[in-house]
């Protein structure tokens, strides 16, 4: 049972993009950690910044 | 399973969704329950699934479960994420399923409830989610490509251009609708006005304490958001009972539609974290669980359909809008059968988020099912009304008149029983002061479904439904038309671009205000003309759009088409060229008969004409005189745009038959595109979940 609803609280937040930063940081430490001279991960709150404004570029609703 | 159970299993299925259908199709008593729409739709959608859509997936565009998706190979953990199917399923989801399978059926009824909900299901699963599955899979296999991108390499620099200029030219279109359907549900209502007022402050709220106050907390932010938009539907009752504030929110047509044009300029301009990304969230959380509340409810109350089968419409003279069963019922009803538009997530937007190309055909063909559902419920809540009571509410005045008594009397003459005493009741139960021609769907939606909760969950609050209702399709009306003008402004940004470089800079603030200010403009000036048409101009506006997103789904087809034939599967190119064939012929005749016919209620030109003619000999009123020229220009305008969607089709067509030719023909001009193959690394992980 506790499993389902972690589960389930699991996939809720990546719908709504609760997680996107959590996601982002371990991108950052699997791809970037080891070059060199790798730029540090953005803070939650720059990350946010970029994060929602890359989203709302395209076309992303609809009729 | 054992093999013959599975048998038993699905032949139980057929022979359900058989039955339900014929029993929709074949009934001509009073009434008949929703049920069977909802067991009729479930039976379609899932055989379609389990084995057109299998079928499909398995051997027509041959998935590879092996193969590295775009958002394996490019993830950059931002934009290209490997995701899991049911979150990508669910983005997916949220963002085809706008307002537009709420609002089709429900002006489609005028036919009747039998057409709207054959096409919707038969449009579906042979159009709409083949469409939005294959675009999905052409866009996946090319680096998520866009829809126009793809044409212009699959087709040729035409396509592409086509592509662009189309999904301009119906964002334009699409947006001045919307604000119709929104102002007509705000005019003389306190309540609803103030209620979408407050959906303002609340989302740039939440704006603030996503990006400041607890940055990037999404849900946390949401929730609050959620609760106060109740609490605002709640306190808008409480503002309609207050003499001085009321007067406040109480706005006829023409001021709330300039209100709606400041709003959209301010909102384009404006950062999007503040504004447009939160009530993002808010819409499509209310989104989502209205509709899963409606079908709740559906289920459980089990409503009565009173609308006949068939209405004396079909021969065209219906109220809401003129036209003919064929072509109109098909144009009406975009998206929940086909839609364009979806093309344009499907390709670009979602690949992105891929993990398996096993996962398309629950994505691409899955989505649009549960979105054609949507549209079955919009239909059943639309029809659940008394036929006299949907057209009362739905019709203009221009066409049933000013009066109460004389809108009652034109419908009773049609044969649908109603009374001013029942009209007036009905307004009275749902907090408003009249329901009469307010045109556009959303307000008869609103009261089919408040009856629908108030007899589900408790009758006392109807007035509380049907304003939330209000609320739920303002509030995601209000979302499409702010991301509406801002991707028209980046279109726009990025074609004059290329005439004067600066103009193209995204970011900077005279080429925004410039640009934002243009496509304000272009949505503006179809929704002021919308407002101060007597006849209600969703009836110009709505069967305008139809055409161009269907132009734009027939292009997507095309292209889907173009890569089968050059991908050596001639022979299952039908998949997608028959729905295309069908798209073709029900474009042209609509806009041929939109152009050309001599109905004034159809066509344009005739209109025009008839309204000028009136207007030399001085026979119209004064008010109606003082527009009057303004109307026929938009007429003409109207004429003209539709002869350029249709052109643009055909340029389509023709471009993609040529090079098809040459390619059978062996002359190979434009290859394939598609990337080549690359083994998945997630595969094993992905198996051992």
């Amino acid at each position: 049972m506790l499993k389902t609803i972690k589960h389930f609280w699991h996939i809720l937040r990546q719908l709504t993009g609760d997680d996107a930063y959590e996601v982002y940081l371990k991108h950052h430490v699997e791809f970037h950690q080891a070059t060199v001279d790798a730029p540090p991960a953005l803070s939650r709150k720059a990350f946010f910044k970029l994060w929602q404004e890359g989203k709302w570029k395209g076309i992303k609703r609809c009729c | 399973m054992h093999k013959n159970f599975k048998i038993i299993i699905w032949a139980a299925v057929l022979a359900l969704g058989v039955s339900a259908v014929s029993a929709i199709a074949l009934n001509r008593g009073e009434s008949i329950s929703a049920m069977w729409f909802i067991a009729a739709a479930a039976c379609v959608y899932a055989i379609a699934y389990r084995f057109y859509a299998a079928w499909i997936a398995a051997s027509v565009l041959v998935v590879d479960a092996t193969r590295a998706t775009p958002a394996e190979r490019l993830e950059d953990g931002r934009d290209f994420i490997p995701t899991n199917k049911w979150v990508v399923f669910g983005h997916h989801f949220a963002a085809i399923a706008g307002p537009g399978p709420l609002i089709g059926p429900t002006l489609a009824a005028q036919f009747g409830y039998l057409p709207g909900t054959l096409w919707i299901l038969i449009g579906a699963v042979l159009g709409g989610a083949v469409q939005d599955m294959v675009t999905l899979f052409f866009s996946t296999r090319r680096n998520a490509r866009s829809l126009g991108q793809m044409a212009r390499d699959e087709i040729g620099p035409i396509g592409g251009a086509a592509a662009l200029i189309g999904t301009f030219l119906i964002m334009i279109i699409l947006i001045a609708v919307l604000g119709l359907v929104v102002v007509n549900a705000m005019k003389h209502s306190p309540w609803a006005a103030s209620t979408v007022a407050t959906t303002i402050p609340i989302a740039m709220l939440v704006g603030f304490y996503m990006r400041n106050f607890r940055p990037g907390r999404v849900l946390e932010a949401t929730t609050l958001g959620v609760m106060l938009l109740l609490l605002a539907v709640v306190g808008g009752g409480w503002i309609d009972h207050q003499p001085t504030l009321r007067g406040w929110f109480d706005h006829d047509g023409l001021s709330l539609a300039w209100m709606i044009i400041a709003y959209g300029f301010a909102a384009a301009v404006m950062p999007v974290w503040l504004l447009l990304a939160p009530r993002d969230y808010l819409s499509t959380f209310v989104k989502l669980g209205t509709v899963i509340l409606l079908a709740i409810a559906i289920i459980i109350l089990q409503p009565q359909v009173h609308m006949p089968a068939l209405t004396q419409f079909v021969d065209g003279t219906g109220p809401i809008f003129g036209g003919k069963l064929f072509p109109f019922v098909f144009i009406t009803i975009a998206c929940g059968a086909i839609s364009g538009f979806h093309a344009l997530i499907a390709s670009g937007t979602t690949p992105k988020l891929l993990a398996n190309e096993r996962d398309i055909r629950m994505i691409g063909y899955g989505a649009m099912l549960l979105e054609s559902f949507v549209a079955i419920m919009a239909m059943i809540a639309a029809t659940v009304l008394e036929p006299g009571v949907f057209f009362a509410i739905n019709s203009p005045a221009g066409v049933v008149g000013k009066e109460a008594v004389d809108a009652i009397a034109k419908i009773n003459s049609w044969g649908f029983a109603v009374t001013v005493e029942q009209m007036n009741q009905l307004a009275n139960d749902m907090g408003e002061t009249s329901l009469f021609a307010r045109t556009g769907g959303a307000p008869s939606l609103a009261v089919g479904m408040a009856s629908i909760f108030g007899n589900a969950f408790g009758k006392g609050m109807l007035a509380i439904w049907y304003h939330f209702a209000i609320m739920f399709e303002a509030i995601f009306i209000l979302t499409t038309l702010d991301a509406g003008t801002r991707v028209g402004r980046f279109m726009l940004q990025d074609m004059l671009g290329n005439i004067w470089p600066k103009i193209g800079q995204t970011s900077w603030m005279p080429s925004v205000i410039f640009t934002s200010g243009l496509v304000v403009a272009g949505w503006g000036y179809f929704l002021y003309i919308g407002v101060i048409d007597p006849n209600g101009g969703v009836n110009i506006l709505w069967p305008l759009f139809g055409i161009a997103n269907q132009m734009l789904a027939a292009i997507a087809l095309c292209v889907a088409t173009g890569i089968l034939v050059k991908s050596d599967k001639l022979n299952f190119a039908w998949i997608t060229g028959l729905p295309l064939v069908w798209l073709i012929i029900v474009t042209s005749t609509a806009a041929w008969q939109k152009i050309f016919s001599e109905d004034i209620r159809v066509g344009f030109f005739a209109a025009a004409n008839d309204l000028s003619t009136k207007l030399a000999a001085g026979v119209l009123s004064p008010d109606k005189a003082a527009v009057a020229p303004q109307l026929i220009f938009n007429q003409q305008l109207d004429a003209y745009l539709t002869m350029f969607f249709v052109a643009v089709l055909w340029v389509v067509i023709i471009d993609m038959l040529y090079v098809t030719y040459k390619y059978l023909a062996g002359e190979s001009r434009l290859p394939l595109t598609e990337v080549a193959n690359e083994p998945s690394r997630l595969v094993e992980n992905l198996v051992r979940d």
